[in-house]
C-alpha cells in the first residue's frame, strides 16, 4: 500500500525553539501565563518571553527544586505557570517537587524539559535526559507530551495551557524535520497515523517520528507496507490507535530517543498485551548512558536511525 | 468561632486545640504530638487573630494563605480548621483512618480549604513564594504565612527558597520557624545543628525576629512588625518547646512521633485543663 502522504522532510526548528515562540504567543493571549527558568533561558528559548513580558518571567537561578515549588505555588495562586530547564535537571532535580506539589494535589503546572535525549550531542551524558518520559509517566495525573516537530510543539504548548492539570512537555535541542503542515489539528491523547500500512506499524515519538517515516519508505521499496503512527502523547496513551495497529498489522516497532527500560515502548507493550498481543520490537537506548559526539554520530552509534527502525521492522514481520 | 485579639480568649482556644491534638492522636494510635503541640500558639494566633480568611468562603481570592510545611504537625491545623468551621469537629477522632478527611499529612484532595498537600519536608517555603508572587502579580493584598520545622530546615530546598525571596523583595511573605530543638532521631544540636539560626536568615537577607513562640503577645507583636517591613520578607524564629503543655512530653524526643497511651492521654488532658 502506498503511503498516504509523500513526505519531503524539510529541516525545521528545534522543538525547544518552537516552544519559546509558542510561549510568546501564549503570553500575548493570556496575561495569567507566567514562566520560570533556572538560568538556562537562552538555551530553553524562554528568553523571548522574558524579553517581552519581564514582569511575568521569574528567573530562579540554578535552583530547580525551588523553581518547581514556586511554579506550583504560582499555579495554586491561579496562574498558568510554565517552568522550564534542561529536561534532565527539571525532571531529576525537581522530581520530588513535581510529585508532592504538582502531581499529588493535581496542580495546574506546566513543565517543559528541553535538551532531551542524546541528540544534544557534545555536552555529554550528564546533560542528556534519557529517563524523563519514564519518570514523568510515573506521576499519577500527569499528562506527558513529546512533540516531533515545530508544528506539533506549537499546537501542543497551546493545548497544554488550555488543559487543567500538570503537564510535562519534552523538547529537543537538535533541529527537527518538519512533519506536519500548518493548521494540523492535535488533540492530547490522540495519536496521528502519518503513513498507511498493513504489514507492520512503526509507533514513534519525538525525533524518531521522522526516522520512522524514512524507514517506512525504505521498507516500501522492499515490499513491506509499514504504517507510521506519531504518539505525541505518551500519557494518557491512545489505546485505540495501538490496539488497531496490533490487530490490523500484527507487528509493532516502538521507536523513541529514551531508555527502553522506562519509556514509550514498555507502555505500548502493556496496551498490546492487554488488547491484541502481537510481535513487537523496540528501538531506543539500551541500558546505557551515551557520550560526547555530534548528534548525528550519536544517533548512528546508539541505533536510533531509520536503518535501525527498518531492521527492527523486518525482524518483527519475520516473527509474525 | 469568631476571631479575637484578646490574649485570654486565644489562650483558651490554645487549650482546646491541645486537648484535640492529644485526643485525636491517641484515637489514631499514631501521629506526631510533640511538633503539633509546639506550634499551637503560632497557628492559633495566625488563624484566630492575624490572618484574613473566611471559613464561609474558603477560596476567597484575596484571602491570606497558610502553609504547614512541617505537614506531620497537621493535628494542630485540623483542630484549628474544625474550631473555625472549615471542617467537621465531630470527625477529628477519625484522624489517619480509612476514609477520613483528616489524613496522616495534609491532603488537599480531602480538605480543599488547605492551600497545599505537605508532608515531604522542605517544600512549603517555595510554594509560599509562588503564592506570594501570584498575589503580587494579581495586585492582591493577600499575604502568605509558612510554618517550617527546625529539623525541616536541614533540607537544601529551604535555603534555595531563603535565597530567592529577599532577592525578589517578597514582602507579602512571612516564614515562621517552629524552633523546638528536637527532631525524630533526637536533639537538633546533636543531629545537624542549625545555630546560629537567626543569623543565617539575616545573612540571606530576611528581616528576622527571635521570640518566644508560646507567647501570644510576642507573636502578635512580631506579626504586626512583619506587616510593616517592606522590601524584604520576614522570618520569625519562634523558640518553642516540643510537646509544650504536657509535662512528660516536653523536650522529650520520644513524643516526636509516638501516640500517647489511653492513660497518658488522661494525664495530659488533666494537665492541659
Amino acid at each position: 500500500m502506498a503511503a498516504k502522504t509523500r513526505y519531503e522532510l524539510k529541516p525545521g526548528l528545534a522543538t525547544r525553539e518552537a516552544f519559546g515562540k509558542a510561549l510568546v504567543e501564549l503570553g500575548r493571549q493570556n496575561k495569567d501565563v507566567v514562566v520560570c527558568d533556572a538560568d538556562l533561558s537562552k538555551s530553553t528559548y524562554t528568553a523571548g518571553f522574558a524579553k517581552e513580558f519581564p514582569d511575568r518571567f521569574i528567573e530562579c537561578g540554578i535552583a530547580e527544586m525551588n523553581m518547581v515549588g514556586i511554579g506550583s505555588g504560582l499555579a495554586s495562586g491561579g496562574k498558568i505557570a510554565f517552568v522550564s530547564s534542561f529536561s534532565c535537571f527539571v525532571i531529576n532535580k525537581g522530581f520530588e517537587q513535581l510529585r508532592v506539589t504538582a502531581a499529588f494535589p493535581n496542580v495546574n503546572l506546566k513543565v517543559v524539559g528541553t535538551h532531551s535525549g542524546i541528540s544534544i550531542g557534545e555536552d555529554g551524558p550528564s546533560q542528556m535526559s534519557i529517563e524523563d518520559l519514564g519518570l514523568a509517566c510515573s506521576l499519577p495525573g500527569f499528562t506527558v507530551l513529546c512533540p516531533a516537530d515545530e508544528v506539533s510543539m506549537t499546537a501542543l504548548i497551546h493545548a497544554s495551557a488550555a488543559h487543567f492539570g500538570p503537564v510535562f512537555v519534552r523538547a529537543g535541542r537538535a533541529k527537527a524535520a518538519v512533519i506536519y503542515e500548518a493548521g494540523q489539528q492535535f488533540t492530547i491523547g490522540k495519536g496521528i497515523e502519518l503513513v498507511e500500512g498493513s504489514d507492520v506499524t512503526l509507533i514513534a515519538t519525538g525525533l524518531l517520528v521522522a526516522e520512522a517515516i524514512r524507514a517506512a519508505e525504505t521498507l516500501a521499496a522492499e515490499g513491506i507496507s509499514a504504517r507510521v503512527v506519531d504518539l505525541h502523547t505518551i500519557k494518557p496513551l491512545d489505546r485505540d490507535i495501538i490496539a488497531r495497529a496490533a490487530s490490523e498489522t500484527g507487528a509493532i516497532v516502538v521507536c523513541e530517543e529514551h531508555l527502553l527500560d522506562a519509556g514509550l515502548g514498555v507502555r505500548v507493550a502493556q496496551v498490546v498485551s492487554e488488547t491484541t498481543p502481537c510481535a513487537m520490537e523496540f528501538v531506543g537506548i539500551r541500558n546505557t548512558y551515551a557520550e560526547s559526539a555530534t548528534p548525528d554520530e550519536l544517533l548512528d552509534k546508539y541505533g536510533l536511525r531509520a536503518k535501525d527502525v527498518a531492521q527492527a521492522a523486518r525482524k518483527a514481520v519475520a516473527r509474525k | 468561632m469568631l476571631k479575637t485579639c484578646d490574649v485570654r480568649e486565644l489562650q483558651a482556644i490554645c487549650r482546646q486545640i491541645r486537648r484535640d491534638i492529644i485526643t485525636m492522636i491517641t484515637a489514631a494510635k499514631s501521629g506526631h504530638p510533640g511538633g503539633s503541640l509546639s506550634a499551637v500558639e503560632i497557628v492559633t494566633t495566625l488563624f484566630f487573630d492575624v490572618m484574613k480568611h473566611d471559613p464561609a468562603n474558603p477560596k476567597w481570592a484575596d484571602r491570606d494563605r497558610f502553609l504547614l510545611s512541617k505537614g506531620h504537625a497537621c493535628p494542630v491545623l485540623y483542630s484549628a480548621f474544625a474550631e473555625l468551621g472549615y471542617t467537621p469537629k465531630d470527625q477529628l477522632n477519625t484522624l489517619r483512618k480509612l476514609g477520613s478527611i483528616y489524613q496522616g499529612h495534609p491532603d488537599v484532595r480531602f480538605i480543599p480549604a488547605l492551600e497545599a498537600s505537605t508532608g515531604s519536608l522542605g517544600q512549603g517555603l517555595s510554594l509560599g513564594i509562588g503564592m506570594a508572587l501570584a498575589a503580587r502579580l494579581n495586585g492582591s493584598p493577600s499575604r502568605t504565612f509558612v510554618v517550617l520545622g527546625d529539623g525541616e530546615s536541614q533540607e537544601g530546598q529551604i535555603w534555595e527558597a531563603a535565597m530567592f525571596a529577599p532577592f525578589h523583595k517578597i514582602d507579602n511573605l512571612v516564614c515562621i520557624v517552629d524552633y523546638n530543638k528536637i527532631q525524630l532521631d533526637g536533639f537538633v544540636k546533636d543531629i545537624l545543628d542549625l545555630s546560629p539560626l537567626a543569623e543565617k536568615w539575616r545573612a540571606f537577607g530576611w528581616h528576622a525576629i527571635e521570640l518566644d513562640g508560646h507567647s501570644i503577645p510576642a507573636l502578635q507583636s512580631a506579626f504586626a512588625e512583619a506587616a510593616e517591613v517592606k522590601g524584604k520578607p520576614t522570618v520569625l524564629i519562634a523558640n518553642t518547646i516540643k510537646g509544650k503543655g504536657v509535662s512528660f512530653m516536653e523536650n522529650n524526643p520520644k513524643f516526636h512521633g509516638v501516640a500517647p497511651t489511653e492513660k497518658e492521654m488522661e494525664l495530659a488532658l488533666q494537665e492541659i485543663g
